[in-house]
């Protein structure tokens, strides 16, 4: 499991280094919101899922879109705006999809997927399916009401879907407690009869177990929502492709303890030596070879402006 | 009886397409507040939930966002959902999932989706609905590119409407008017579809062309036979499907009268009115002149008292009036008040 996890960990961390190193030249010319330093979320909580799992993300969705799978060539030329792209260049970075990977479109207005989890949940056990939904959303959400409104209906119907909260403290720039009083997300699951639990420390392992067991549960037909909080830190600035350290509403020192718990490089110290670089290399090729074919591909041809709007 | 003699209710050819759609499509399900409690949504829903089961007619919590999101989720997993509001003004709750994702979904994500929902609401007049039980919204969806906006106005074409809206493969808006709802027309037994972007002339007249959206358009059936009292011959048109819009049917019309009223269900300021007469000037531009008029609501908040009610909406007489002003050319002539009889004999409580 761990040459996987490392796989899935390196190769998303790199993904985006690479997308900020090329940002700065204009090639992805929309916004990016980089999920450094998060990536431990998406690939625990995605090793739990099977292939025919469904998931469901935000505008921050990068990690989640690999960790499930999603085809890293049309991701690259999405954000290149090319007709190679997963959605034809129409979406960009906020709006991956990947429907053959289970990654449903991610949207771009905060907290507004989650009910879509919800009903596309509800509609897997409808139709007597095993396959369940697992659904991606930062703190910030927890702050809208269609939170939980989409809380309320799957506990409702005991829907087969893991919320997972990615808790990095911000929403932009705001810290969590300067927006919610009580500042504990899990009670709020709780409120609506949701079992929530929050891993702290954001161990891959960890996040993967308690997702392992949540699914398995489900999928055995009679278990309900279950809520996940995974505490984590965002290393780059809310969009874009630089570090934010010195703008004055965060600091380095706070970010220093994640740092140093970093699950790529404490994953990768588990690995051998000859074995990471094995995969490193691996991975390198893959992401050379995305970024180039990103790079050789075709705009659109100006007719597909008008195109999918219908069906 | 043969199926063209069959006389049902507006709210009896809905209730019979989706119980149709339902038995054909096991992939159809309906969802709404009420439509599974013994009042079945203006009865539009009777009978289904024992036909069907609860698992395909059922209730949902008070979450217009939520639930709307649900509905779209279920979509995206290949069902069918129709999506019930008692009252339009409800679904302002639920603009963010129709905007940005329902109408969006397809186009954004490059084709690879669909949203094949049916969102299905009733706006409309009487018994004093007041501030916000009886808003006609309509035109709010019809900026959005990405969604279809129905208003029948006939039995016939709500059955045949309806049963197009729940095939089709995106999201439309379905409205429905009260005083639509109880009205009785021809209807057909067997299941048929009425297609989009088709209006319907409901009478012909060659002195000027009133376009009547909803249950407006009744109205204008009342008004065009006062004004065959005075020599003036109208066309009446129900566009009844708003977005697409049947522009050519309409321009058609107005070629040929030179003159075109529209009245609306709702306020004239960037509304559905202001697109048709657009629509139709962009049409016959450089090839007719045409002179037109909009009425629509007064541009205030609906008032709930009888007394002020009453001025608030266009009547048979106030389109009469504005349709002799446009013909003649000065506003010299109106008919007596008439009463519709349908908001005349419409008791509450709801």
């Amino acid at each position: 499991m761990s040459e996987q996890t490392y796989r899935s960990l390196y190769l998303i961390r790199r993904v985006e280094e690479e997308i900020a190193r090329v940002y700065p030249g204009d090639k992805i010319m929309s916004p990016v919101h980089l999920s450094i330093g998060q990536e431990a979320v998406s690939v625990g909580v995605c090793e739990a899922l099977k292939p025919d799992d469904i998931v469901f993300g935000s505008y921050r969705s990068h990690a989640l879109y690999l960790a499930k799978g999603g085809d890293l060539n049309r991701m690259i030329a999405e954000l290149y705006g090319k007709e190679a792209g997963c959605a034809k260049g129409k979406a960009g970075s906020m709006h991956l999809i990947d429907v053959r990977a289970g990654v449903m479109g991610a949207s771009a207005v905060v907290a507004t997927h989650i009910p879509q989890a919800v009903g596309y949940a509800w509609a897997l056990r409808q139709r007597g399916s095993d396959a369940v939904v697992a659904c991606f959303f930062g703190d910030g959400a927890a702050e809208e009401g269609v939170f939980h409104e989409s809380l309320n209906y799957a506990a409702l119907k005991r829907v087969p879907i893991l919320f997972v909260c990615e808790n990095n403290n911000y929403a932009i720039h705001s810290r969590q407690k300067d927006r919610q009083n009580a500042a504990n997300i899990c009670d709020l699951a709780r409120s609506h009869g949701i079992p929530a639990s929050k891993i702290e420390d954001m161990d891959v392992n960890e996040i993967r177990s308690r997702s392992a067991k949540a699914v398995e549960e489900m999928r055995r037909g009679s278990a309900g929502p279950v809520f996940l909080e995974c505490m984590c830190y965002r290393w780059m600035e809310h969009v874009g492709p630089n570090q934010d350290f010195g703008s004055g509403y965060r600091s380095k020192s706070e970010a220093n303890e994640w740092f140093k718990g970093d699950q790529v490089l404490q994953v990768g110290l588990t690995l051998s030596s000859s074995t990471r670089n094995k995969i490193e290399a691996e991975v390198e090729a893959r992401i050379k070879d995305a970024f180039e074919y990103a790079e050789q591909s075709a705009f659109p041809d100006e007719r597909e402006l008008c195109t999918d709007l219908y069906k | 009886m043969s199926v063209h003699e069959r006389l049902i209710t507006y709210a009896q050819a809905l209730r019979e397409a989706t119980d149709q759609e339902m038995s054909r499509d096991p992939s159809v399900f309906m969802m709404g507040q009420g439509v599974d409690d013994f009042k079945s949504f203006y009865g539009t829903t009777s009978g289904l939930l024992e036909k069907f089961g609860a698992g395909r007619v059922f209730d949902t919590p008070l979450s217009e966002e939520g639930m709307t999101g649900v509905a779209i989720g279920a979509a995206l997993a290949g069902m069918r959902p129709i999506h019930t509001h008692i009252r339009m003004d409800f679904m302002l709750l639920a603009m963010n999932q129709i905007v940005n994702l329902a109408a969006k979904s397809r186009y954004m994500f490059g084709g690879t989706v669909s949203v094949p929902i049916v969102i299905r609401c009733v706006i409309g007049r009487s018994w004093g609905q007041g501030a916000q039980h009886s808003q006609g919204l309509h035109s709010l969806f019809m900026h959005i590119p990405g969604l279809r906006v129905v208003a029948p106005t006939t039995p016939y074409d709500a059955k045949g409407l309806l049963a197009q809206s729940i095939r089709d493969d995106n999201p439309v808006i379905f409205i429905s008017h009260r005083m639509s709802l109880f009205q009785k027309g021809h209807v057909p037994e067997e299941l048929y579809t009425v297609p989009f972007g088709q209006a319907r002339t409901l009478a012909r007249g060659d002195d000027l062309t009133i376009v009547g959206i909803s249950h407006s358009v009744v109205d204008c059936l009342r008004a065009r036979e006062a004004l065959s009292s005075v020599g003036i011959h109208a066309e009446v048109i129900d566009p009844v499907s708003l977005s697409p819009l049947d522009t050519r049917t309409l321009a058609e019309s107005v070629r040929r009268t030179r003159r075109l009223l529209v009245v609306d269900s709702a306020w004239t300021c960037c509304g559905a009115s202001a697109e048709i007469v657009t629509a139709v000037a962009e049409y016959l531009q450089g090839q007719q002149a045409f002179s037109f008029k909009r009425i629509g609501f007064a541009p205030v908040v609906c008032p709930t008292t009888k007394a002020l009610e009453k001025l608030f909406y266009p009547n048979p007489q106030s389109i009469a009036a504005e349709a002799y002003a446009l013909v003649k050319g000065k506003r010299s002539w109106q008919p007596d008040f008439i009463e519709s009889a349908e908001i005349l004999e419409f008791k509450g409580p709801f």
